[in-house]
């Protein structure tokens, strides 16, 4: 008996919404095997993680307010992905965009609210696009591959900040913390709810997710994005402008993830510290994932992972496990949609009495 | 200029060139690893707890290569054998792998070990044992029989499948050597280099040897050349923070990082240059029909 991995010819329409569900399932099978081996019973440590952060008082504020950045981010990089541009570099761009955009705030703390917020929102956007730019020139100029490049200049935009805060923008009253004085209240993300710490940027989450969901399907830039990645020489012969299309996938997550880090900076943070993300830039691509390459798909990829957010800090304080479970949870994660992917495209079949067919067998003697 | 600036230049380069040594042979079989920053966090726990616990530094680098070999089999089994896309398995590694670096070094960080001794001329075993390690793997690429047929498969996996090469079992074998060398070279990192261990000690060093096998353009002489120059620009922004001069520690410690990208510009600018040498079925998936 053996398996055997046949291809399908065309995709499965049942696996390609029932793969991530298995993947999801499977991996809480790994994470409750992982909470066993630390120690902790199971089920109780499952709990925890999942379903206690939504029982908190705040608990659906604050899974919206960490699954907005995520969605916002990843919308993005589906944009790219699905375009073949693999900018790994989402955490720079988002630190740009909360570098810009809170030195706005910081520039001008009494200039009125609606006219600061608006501009340190632009500005964020603007931080976040030109920081994508760098690695969209690279490529399309020197052909130097935006994998390596983006991730680089995350490195570099994350040294970028700690120099700003502990020295240049350093607030003079913080007994010498590395971090800026606090954002004035016109340069604050304006609250939707009082009470809670859910802010104006939860709103743009989904508003972005629909307005992409729109370019990918209705739009001939869409259209042209979707080519490229699938088949980049059918583009090239259609005369698709592939450096065009690499621009604009680029600045658009550039952009988006400078406008999450932006919100994050002036939302629930309330000033530049180094600690304005806790890695937002890499979960969204697993978001991504997650949601299929699909903007909507997205919004449910980034609920999931902004709940492992706040799993992993309530089990910190539950259970005195580190809050490095959140990564594990996230990397079993990937691992899994990937694997489980697979049966999109292709069946496992099982076959008795498998036999090497005769050509095989000449193949092993002649090598 | 002293002997000390020398070994500092060695012991920052080979980390690197551990790590891109292994990585040259997995890309010439076709297979672009891009977990090898995790990889190399998990060995450098590894290591780092098994000579905490055994006091031996032996034991230490062997259970960095093995955790270095157990996290690039998963790799394989996801991209070789489930046919997942390679770029994401390999994201998925790098992530994985810093969160479970991080749960696992949690009771070991503060700890201080003593560094492995000095082997010749201030120089310790390991470092020589990486530019042997180069130097077998050219022997073995360009001198034997299944190195060509690695190279072979990493070129045309159809043409080699068909001739009746093993395709996913050298492509396994040559993941499973790249995991070993990104063992090691986290090993080094935690027993060697700085001998503690700390959260994403590892600071980007994986993905600049991904940038080097790209700068070698896969030669293994260039490897070297990438590996030593990294190690000296590594060196520099240490050495001018410690000078004391007036540029913001931050700003040159991003050095390497800069040099990486302008690197990597120089390099690809001239495509044919790497057009020639590049393998072929890089980071394609192989699904034999038959």
């Amino acid at each position: 008996m053996q398996l055997k991995i046949v291809a399908r010819g065309e995709r499965s329409r049942f696996w390609s919404y029932g793969a991530p569900v298995l993947a999801v399932l499977a991996t809480l099978v790994v994470t409750g095997v992982i909470f066993a081996l630390l120690g902790r019973n199971p089920f109780v440590a499952l709990f925890t993680f999942f379903v206690q952060p939504l029982l908190n008082q705040d608990g659906i504020p604050e899974l919206l307010l960490k699954a907005s950045p995520l969605i916002t981010i990843a919308v993005g990089l589906v944009l790219c992905y699905r375009a073949n541009v693999w900018n790994i570099g989402a955490e720079g761009q988002l630190t740009l965009g909360a570098i810009a955009g809170g030195g706005v705030g910081l520039a001008f703390p009494d200039a009125p609210a609606g006219l600061l917020f608006p501009a340190m929102m632009i500005a964020g956007v603007i931080g976040g696009a030109l920081w994508a730019a760098i690695p969209a020139w690279l490529r399309t100029q020197f052909n130097a591959n935006e994998i390596l490049t983006s991730l680089m200049l995350t490195y570099v935009a994350q040294l970028l900040l700690l120099y700003l805060i502990s020295g240049p923008w350093r607030d003079p009253e913080g007994l010498g913390f590395p971090q800026t004085a606090e954002f004035s209240d016109s340069a604050t993300a304006p609250l939707l709810i009082a009470g809670t710490r859910l802010h104006i940027g939860v709103l743009f989450a989904p508003l972005v997710a629909i307005a992409v969901q729109w370019i990918l399907t209705r739009t001939v830039l869409g259209f042209q994005l979707r080519v490229v990645g699938y088949a980049p020489r059918a583009a090239r012969f259609a005369g698709f402008r592939e450096k065009r299309l690499i621009w604009i996938a680029m600045l658009t997550s550039g952009g988006l993830a400078g406008l999450a880090g932006l919100f994050e900076a002036a939302g629930p943070v309330g000033q530049l510290t180094a600690d304005i993300s806790p890695g937002y830039g890499f979960t969204a691509i697993i978001v991504a994932f997650l949601g299929r390459l699909n903007p909507l798909g997205a919004i449910l990829g980034g609920l999931l992972l902004a709940l492992s957010f706040l799993g992993g800090d309530e089990a910190q304080i539950d259970l005195g496990l580190p809050n490095a479970v959140t990564g594990i949870f996230q990397g079993v994660l990937l691992f899994m949609l990937l694997g489980a992917d697979l049966l999109v495209s292709y069946r496992v079949k099982l076959i008795r009495n498998a036999k090497p067919a005769p050509v095989a067998q000449l193949a092993e003697k002649h090598p | 200029m002293n002997v000390d600036f020398l070994l500092s230049v060695v012991a920052a380069a080979t980390p690197l060139l551990l790590a891109s040594t292994g990585e040259l042979v997995a890309e010439r079989s076709g297979v672009l690893n891009l977990g090898i920053e995790g990889m190399m966090l998990v060995a450098a726990v590894s290591a780092f707890a098994t000579e905490d616990i055994t006091g031996s530094a032996a034991l230490g680098f062997a259970a960095g290569a093995l955790a270095g070999v157990l996290m690039s089999l998963l790799f394989a089994l996801l991209t070789l054998t489930l046919l997942a896309n390679q770029v994401a398995s390999g994201l998925a590694l790098t992530i994985f792998g810093t969160g479970f670096s991080a749960l696992v070094g949690a009771k070991f960080v503060g700890i201080a070990l003593t560094a492995i001794p000095k082997f010749l001329f201030g120089i310790d075993a390991v470092a020589y044992a990486s530019l042997a390690a180069l130097a077998g793997v050219a022997w073995f690429l360009f001198r034997t029989h299944w190195g060509l047929v690695l190279r072979a498969i990493g070129d045309n996996q159809d043409a080699a499948h068909a001739l009746g090469y093993p395709v996913v079992r050298v492509r396994t074998c040559a993941v499973m050597f790249g995991g070993a060398m990104a063992g090691l070279a986290g090993a080094y990192m935690s027993l060697s280099y700085s001998p503690l261990w700390a959260e994403n000690m590892t600071a980007g060093r994986g993905w600049i040897a991904l940038a080097l096998v790209v700068f070698s353009a896969w030669r293994p002489l260039w490897l070297l050349a990438g590996a030593y120059l990294f190690g000296l620009i590594m060196y520099l922004s240490l050495y001018v923070q410690g000078l004391g001069v007036h540029v913001p520690s931050q700003l040159v410690s991003a050095l390497p990082y800069l040099g990486t990208v302008v690197v990597l510009v120089l390099i690809s600018s001239d495509a044919s240059r790497g057009r020639r040498n590049a393998p072929a079925c890089l980071g394609r998936p192989f699904h034999a029909a038959s």
